[in-house]
């Protein structure tokens, strides 16, 4: 028996005829950039930047490179899947290097060239866009990227995360995958996105995979969703992520803490369970500040353990 | 004479910083170079997306030779003065000296310290790297492996390569030597980013603006303003339309680009059924693009006009259809938005204002449209409008706050709310009211004319003075968060320009603050101060003032008096004459002040006019002067009787004083200010005489105290229009 099975010939994976190509390239690219490819970080996060590959390895001295693909949830952009353009689930595909190699900007052209943006043919532009995260206690400076007049990515360079000076900078790329994929394919509406790059009968499209899951999380972000039980989850979340950490922390003055990650998750998680109490229309203008501070009180205290990791560069 | 050329080219700098960049640059670089005695003729700043660049024409190759004598010792002087000079003049031994001498003091030591001027190349890279490093951009950043290190250089956007040559016309010029952060100075940069990627070499400023021109840049941010002026212009002239002109989106776009190309994309005429301002709104604020429109209508065109980056391969083909699909998305949206505010009626959504904070002191925006409906209807009957209109007016005024569409795009709070309750079928002074309600906002806005609007405008404003006034928010100094001097502003506007009369402290104030929540009224008037200040603060109040009125309303009043000062003064009227009228007690209408004013200045350019302010003048004076003798005020009537045994004159100022003041009365009472300033003026000629004639200290005591009683007379009856020691000249 061959151990190779034959390849379909309807399948293309080039970039720009299938959502999945489009993926395998930039992962490809980025590899070829000496890029840790990791796999997504298995939590509910509201964008890539949450992923510890992230936000915790942007911490400290030491030097990183990864590019994953991050599902993210925004459970208020829920549209029941009648919006051709809004997704409460959706995928982003982030690059950290850091510090940021002086040809960031040339790197980031590149990818868009071997994802077929003719960049003879497209009018890129790098639009002032400043990136603030409140819950992370995080900033940059940086640009929307537009081709063409969209949006298809978020530039940054990160100036300060988790409460902490960066240092040194990481440089921060987050592709819009849908719409990028969209532009790509020539297509209105991203359910229409041709997923697998299949022809006829092995089409598979990207409704196929998440029009059913749209609906349903749509009906449970703004409906369903348990808001007691919701309350009670980032209460004991913010609880665990303190019990952690205490319970991690160094034993001594130049010691190493040995529990930050695990904390962080709990941080990741009230976060999440604060956006779906959001999308539940249960927290006013007033607590809804309160809320965000208590979140990003945890990712400083995160943050600062783990500055005092190997990972965060600790003697 | 040689020029400097300096260059700083980075990543993208955004479009609202370049301007101001460009111009810190030259004046950083110039006012160094004159502070170390540089002159130059010229110096001109640009900047483009991506580099700020400075020339600076006709300077010095060295800086003036400097020759300083300093005075020392004189000669045989003790030693230690000696060293003491030596040491300060940086000489070795007194052979260096120079001896002179005086025919008083002697002969003494003089050191003259000679010092050849710098090279301006020096200077130059002394003074570049310090104004590079401490450069004053709104916000800036780290990057890269420097930014490991403390103290490292910061930028709007990483700082990529520096240019910085000087030398004369003539000649190769010189690299400034200097670096920062190991971007060392040199005479290489770049041109368009996509269209000539090559590198490129440039001596001085003529060369470099010609090199980037080749390399697909223009420089001058004017320049690429005019082009994609004139180019939009053409463009949608060619489809029989018209290019609607946006200067701050003009001034954004050429900060975009470093070549621009312009080009014209169509969208769908369906959207056209979406409210103009919407479909400009969208355009402009997401995608930077302008709006085109039928010759000489008002009716958008279903076209735009885009201004790329690039010369592209396929003639924009491509950047056109893209761009065509965003701003399809964008009009599908505020379609979307458009169609869903449609479906439901305005009064359906006051129950969500109940769910929207205001101010946390002072409820929710709920609670505030019901105290604006009340104010509204209290203010109809003063403004000639029907209550029951303007009541319905300022309830569904704010009701377009939470509209899908003003959500997106609130600049559009106001005109959309007109345009949902024109299409519920609302009267359209309503549906005008809620529009204009915002209005006049600052001193050059539209005036409402719509009596309902007036009634809507004026209870909005008096609501929120009311409001941020019982909470103790008031304007300091520069602060004024929630525009209050705006909104008193526009109560002063509406009140004159719609010739309101507006009883502010009688009736208006007090309702908008009883409205306010309970509790949390404030009292001006600080009680812990003890009893002896409260008292004297009482005491100090005009006369007539009500002493139960609220203090608040006091306080708020003078706020008014201060603001409508202000915007007199900016109207040319003299501020003298508003302290003369303000000087007069119960003045709290804002209309009447003015008309007074203006009646005062009128009368006050009539020869009677001046000679009865020099009358009074005189006569205040010689009041003044006696009362402080006699250690008393003369401020009896005066006798009638007594003065008709004087001279005819006194009897004559004596009759004249009584019927003027009389006739000034009536008129005030009449609100006929050029009738009462009238009566005044029939004062002068009798004034005129007894000064001439009458000696006002006479013999006879009797006399004399009447006479005084008859100058007070005098100050009593121009008191009836204004308060005349306040008038200057």
């Amino acid at each position: 028996m061959s151990s190779a099975l034959p390849l379909s010939s309807a399948v293309d994976l080039a970039p720009y005829t299938s959502f999945q190509g489009l993926i395998l390239t930039l992962q490809r690219f980025w590899a070829a950039q000496g890029c840790v490819i990791l796999q997504p970080y298995d939590m509910e996060v509201g964008a890539g930047t949450f992923h510890p590959a992230t936000t915790l390895r942007a911490l400290g001295p030491k030097p990183w490179k990864a590019a994953y693909v991050q599902p993210s949830r925004r459970p208020k952009d829920g549209r029941y899947g009648e919006n051709p353009n809004r997704l409460q689930h959706y995928y982003q595909f982030q690059v950290i290097l850091k510090p940021n190699p002086p040809n960031l900007q040339e790197l980031y052209l590149a990818s868009l060239d071997a994802i077929g943006v003719d960049l003879k043919l497209h009018d890129i532009r790098f639009v002032e866009d400043d990136w603030e995260s409140p819950t992370l206690g995080a900033w940059g400076l940086g640009w929307e990227c537009w081709c063409d007049g969209m949006e298809v990515s978020q530039f940054t360079y990160f100036q300060q995360v988790a409460g902490v000076e960066c240092s040194p900078v990481a440089g921060e790329l987050t592709y819009g995958l849908e719409r990028l994929a969209m532009y790509v394919q020539g297509v209105e509406n991203v359910y229409d996105l041709n997923f697998n790059g299949g022809t006829g009968d092995d089409k598979v499209t990207y409704g196929d995979v998440f029009l059913q899951s749209e609906q349903e999380y749509s009906r449970h972000n703004f409906e369903a969703a348990d808001t007691a039980m919701l309350f009670r989850q980032f209460t004991d979340a913010e609880k665990a992520c303190r019990t952690y950490l205490d319970a991690g922390a160094p034993e001594t003055e130049s010691g190493r803490h040995r529990m930050a990650q695990p904390a962080y998750d709990q941080c990741i998680k009230a976060s999440h369970v604060f956006n779906l109490l959001d999308a539940r229309g249960v927290i006013s203008v007033t607590e809804r500040q309160s809320y965000i501070l208590r979140v990003r009180e945890l990712a400083k205290a995160c943050g600062a353990a783990y500055l005092k990791t190997a990972g965060g560069g600790a003697a | 004479m040689p020029d400097l050329l300096l260059e700083l080219r980075s990543e993208e700098i955004p479009a609202r910083m370049q301007r101001r960049a460009a111009d810190d640059l030259r004046k950083l670089v110039t006012d160094a170079l004159v502070e170390r005695g540089f002159l130059y003729d010229g110096a001109k700043a640009f900047a483009t997306p991506r580099r700020l660049a400075l020339h600076v024409a006709g300077l010095p190759a060295r800086g003036k030779d400097v020759r300083e004598e300093r005075k020392g010792p004189r000669v045989g002087a003790p030693e230690a003065a000696v060293q003491g000079f030596l040491k300060s003049a940086g000489l070795a031994s007194l052979d260096q000296a120079t001896i002179v001498s005086d025919p008083k003091k002697g002969e003494s030591y003089v050191a003259i310290i000679e010092r050849p001027g710098r090279d301006t190349l020096d200077v130059l890279a002394e003074i570049l790297p310090q104004i590079i490093r401490s450069f004053p951009w709104p916000k800036s950043m780290r990057w890269g492996q420097a930014s490991a290190q403390p103290g490292s250089l910061r930028w709007v956007r990483p700082l990529q390569s520096i240019v910085a040559t000087f030398g004369p016309e003539t000649e190769t010029p010189d690299v400034v030597p200097f670096g920062v952060d190991g971007i060392a100075a040199g005479t290489t940069t770049y041109g368009h980013r996509f269209l000539a990627p090559d590198a490129i070499e440039v001596r001085r400023f003529d060369d470099y603006v010609a090199a980037l021109e080749r390399a697909k840049v223009v420089l001058d941010a004017d320049r690429r303003k005019d082009i994609i002026l004139h180019d939009a212009r053409d463009l949608a002239f060619a489809r029989g339309l018209e290019l609607v002109e946006d200067e701050g989106l003009l001034e954004e776009v050429a900060g975009l680009v470093e070549w621009p190309v312009v080009l014209l994309g169509t969208f769908d005429p369906a959207f056209l059924d979406i409210p103009a301002e919407a479909i400009r709104a969208t355009i402009k604020a997401n995608q930077k693009c302008f709006v085109l429109r039928e010759p000489g209508a008002e009716r958008l065109a279903p076209a735009f006009i885009l201004t790329s980056n690039l010369v592209a391969s396929d003639g924009g083909l491509a950047i056109t259809a893209g761009n065509e699909r965003v701003v399809r998305a964008r009009l599908s949206d505020a379609k979307f938005f458009w169609e869903t505010d449609k479906a439901i009626r305005l009064e359906d959504r006051l129950p969500k204002l109940d769910s929207i904070v205001f101010h946390e002191k002072l409820g929710t925006q709920g609670e505030r449209v019901e105290r604006i409906a009340a104010l509204a209807r209290e203010l109809a009957p003063l403004v000639g409008a029907d209550a029951d209109l303007a009541e319905r007016a300022a309830r569904l005024a704010k009701a377009d706050l939470v509209t899908e569409m003003v959500g997106e795009f609130p600049e559009l709070q106001g005109l959309m709310g007109r345009k949902y309750a024109a299409l519920q079928g609302e009267h359209p002074s309503v549906a005008a009211a809620i529009e204009d309600h915002y209005k006049p906002v600052g001193p050059s806005d539209r005036v409402p004319t719509d009596p309902v609007a007036v009634a809507v405008a004026l209870a909005d404003k008096l609501d929120t003075l009311a409001g941020f006034w019982s909470i103790d928010e008031k304007p300091t100094g520069s602060k004024d968060p929630y525009a209050l001097r705006r909104a008193a502003l526009g109560v002063i506007r509406l009140s004159l320009e719609r010739e309101i009369r507006l009883p502010l402290s009688d009736a208006v104030l007090p309702s908008a603050f009883d409205a306010l929540p309970a509790g949390r009224r404030v009292v001006a008037i600080d009680f812990s101060a003890g009893m002896e200040q409260l008292e004297a603060e009482l005491m100090a109040l005009p006369p007539d003032t009500d002493l139960f009125a609220n203090p608040l309303v006091i306080d708020l009043l003078a706020f008014f008096a201060d603001r409508l000062k202000v915007y007199l003064r900016d109207k040319g009227a003299r501020h003298d004459l508003i302290d003369a009228v303000f000087a007069l007690p119960g003045q709290d209408d804002l209309l009447m002040v003015v008309r007074r004013v203006e009646a005062l200045g009128k009368f006050l350019e009539t020869d009677d006019g001046r000679n009865l302010l020099a009358g009074y003048k005189r006569a205040a004076n010689i009041l003044r002067i006696e009362e402080k003798k006699d250690g008393r005020s003369y401020e009896a009537a005066p006798d009638a009787a007594l003065a008709a045994r004087g001279e005819p004159e006194e009897r004559a100022l004596s009759e004249a004083l009584v019927t003027a003041r009389a006739a000034a009365s009536a008129a005030v009472e009449r609100e006929d200010f050029a009738s009462a300033m009238q009566a005044l003026s029939t004062l002068r000629a009798p004034v005129d005489a007894f000064f001439e004639k009458v000696t006002v200290n006479a013999e006879d005591p009797a006399l004399r105290e009447n006479r005084l009683a008859l100058l007070n007379a005098l100050r009593a009856a121009t008191r009836e229009v204004a308060d005349f020691s306040k008038i200057e000249g």
